[in-house]
């Protein structure tokens, strides 16, 4: 089987998930959730959501310890930048602990996980068990803590996502190669129409046709990561990516858009800025600020509608969940009746994400060439 | 809430290099020779109905052509025929103005020689007939000498004998 072959295949695979997703996911929540949480401590839905949204040191596919299901999750690689230096060892060593009880060793230093937060341990555990500096206030480590480079869920998923970019458009880029002058074929077919619509109905209207080709790589790159990003987080199973409503992953993203905008901005982008043309003076000294603000705004909203959008996404179908546990711990009956209609709303919901996991990368993309083509038009009045 | 609004040092660093790089690869693998790709397929299409509308429009002025070589050549048909029609025409009544003239030479001469034989005829009869008178006046000089009866007689025999012709 070729090359070509092989991806097709996996895309035909992530892509019918994709589809179906709604129902399998709904299926495999409610179904090992709904009545374990029934004895033990109150179930707390906003724990319990930002838990499934946050980042992690380790791809958790089922089981809870909690509810007598043994857990089963990838560990991912722990990389910490230490008062020692460099030490790197598996999650699996803390055997699916986010709650600092279990110690590692590496290195010849100790560490715990601390919602996962990975923290020096203490030679001995508090009135909790907890092996670290821990401020009973806030709830907050206290004292120095390791550098924490660790390739966490987001940072895995986003690889593998920028992996099967490489993979898929290389073969995009071959079908080209090999198709010169004809008809599309394949996946360059399945591809060519999003390549389209980036550069002729994002690019080019906010750029003009001449400058579009210096910032289309950016651009196409930008909307395939987010897209596809945004679908991984949709597919169940798979430990619930939640790529782009990574603060971390959008700032990067937010931070180049601003990079490219200050670079390429020219002579007249700035008199804008630092002199903005046809107000009285007074009022320039008014609206300088104000722009110099707007420079860093317009990428800081890029980074925060991103992250919001896609994290409200889950935080929605991840209250369905929530709600279908909540009432299955009053009674297993009412949780099942819950359940029907929650699972309805979940499936809307799904659908709905999938629309919105476009559109997000979409909007983020056209804004950037807004902000791209503000930043190099020529002066014209 | 604080492991969500708080960005982790760890992702931003494996994010901002992650991206440059695939952004580099892809810029130089994938969209380069995507984009090149789809604007000389662009081109080519352009260029492909261009020339097909070119072929198009020298078609239509071939038949145009040809159209007006045909009205030409029929118009030459035409003029050629007109020409040869007059042509025809003229000759004969070249021809016939010719023949009539030659006909009318041909009389004219004719009658000509006719009045010239006639005059001759006349003229030599004139010499016959003055011959003759002086024959006779000779001969009835001569038989007048003899006798006036042996005179009439002989007047009445050379009338006998001459001959008017």
């Amino acid at each position: 089987m070729d090359f070509r072959k092989i991806v097709s295949h996996v895309l035909t695979v992530v892509l019918t998930t994709a589809l179906f997703l709604p129902f399998a996911a709904s299926a495999s929540e409610d179904g090992h959730e709904g009545h374990a949480h029934g004895e033990k401590e109150p179930f707390v839905a906003g724990e319990y959501i930002i838990h499934h949204i946050a980042d992690a040191h380790s791809i958790h596919l089922w089981g809870d310890e909690a509810d007598g299901v043994h857990p089963v999750s990838i560990p991912l690689p722990i990389i910490l930048w230490t008062e020692n230096g460099l030490t790197v060892f598996s999650s699996g060593q803390f055997h699916h602990d986010d709650e600092g009880k279990h110690v590692v060793e590496s290195n010849g230093q100790r560490f715990v996980n601390f919602h996962e937060k990975i923290l020096y341990a203490t030679s001995s555990p508090d009135a909790h068990g907890v092996y670290a500096n821990i401020d009973a206030e806030t709830h907050k480590p206290v004292g120095a803590q390791p550098m924490d480079f660790s390739i966490t869920k987001s940072v895995f998923g986003m690889l593998m996502i920028m992996f099967i970019m490489i993979l898929v458009f290389r073969a995009v880029a071959k079908g080209y190669k090999k198709n010169a002058g004809k008809a599309p074929t394949g996946i360059q077919n399945a591809l060519e129409p999003l390549i389209l619509f980036i550069r002729d109905e994002v690019a080019i209207p906010s750029l003009g046709a001449k400058k579009a080709d210096k910032f289309l790589p950016f651009l196409l790159t930008v909307f395939f990561f987010i897209w596809l990003c945004n679908i991984l987080g949709l597919v169940p199973f798979l430990g619930g990516f939640n790529i782009t409503g990574t603060l971390g992953v959008t700032m990067v993203l937010a931070a180049f858009v601003f990079i490219i905008t200050t670079i390429n901005a020219n002579k007249h982008y700035w008199m804008h800025i630092l002199w903005p043309p046809g107000v009285p003076i007074p009022i320039k000294f008014i609206l300088i600020p104000i722009e110099l603000v707007g420079i860093l705004l317009k990428p800081l909203v890029l980074m925060i509608r991103l992250t919001a959008n896609i994290s409200a996404g889950h935080i929605v179908i991840l209250a369905f969940v929530s709600l279908i546990i909540m009432f299955g711990q009053q009674s297993t009956g009412l949780g099942m009746g819950i359940g029907v209609g929650a699972v309805a709303f979940m499936v809307f919901m799904f659908f709905l994400e999938l629309l919105v996991a476009f559109l997000q990368a979409y909007v983020f993309t056209l804004l950037a060439a807004l902000y791209f083509g503000d930043a190099t038009q020529d002066a014209h009045h | 809430m604080d492991a969500l609004l708080s960005p982790a040092l760890g992702t931003i660093v494996w994010a901002s290099i992650a991206f440059i790089i695939v952004l580099l690869l892809l810029r130089k693998m994938a969209w380069g020779p995507i984009l090149q790709g789809l604007k000389d397929r662009e081109e080519s299409i352009a260029g492909s109905l261009n020339e097909a509308e070119k072929a198009r429009q020298e078609i239509a002025n071939l038949k145009a052509d040809n159209e007006q070589l045909l009205q030409e050549a029929r118009n030459e048909r035409d003029a050629i025929l007109k020409e040869a029609r007059e042509m025809k025409e003229s000759v004969i009544a070249d021809a016939k103005t010719r023949a009539k003239e030659e006909a009318d030479k041909i009389v004219t001469a004719a009658r000509e020689e006719v009045v010239n034989e006639k005059n001759a005829a006349l003229a030599e009869l004139k010499t016959h007939v003055a011959a003759l008178s002086l024959d006779i006046a000779e001969k009835i000089l001569r038989s007048n000498l003899s006798s006036d009866e042996k005179q009439s007689e002989l007047v009445g025999k050379l009338l006998e004998e001459t001959d008017l012709n």
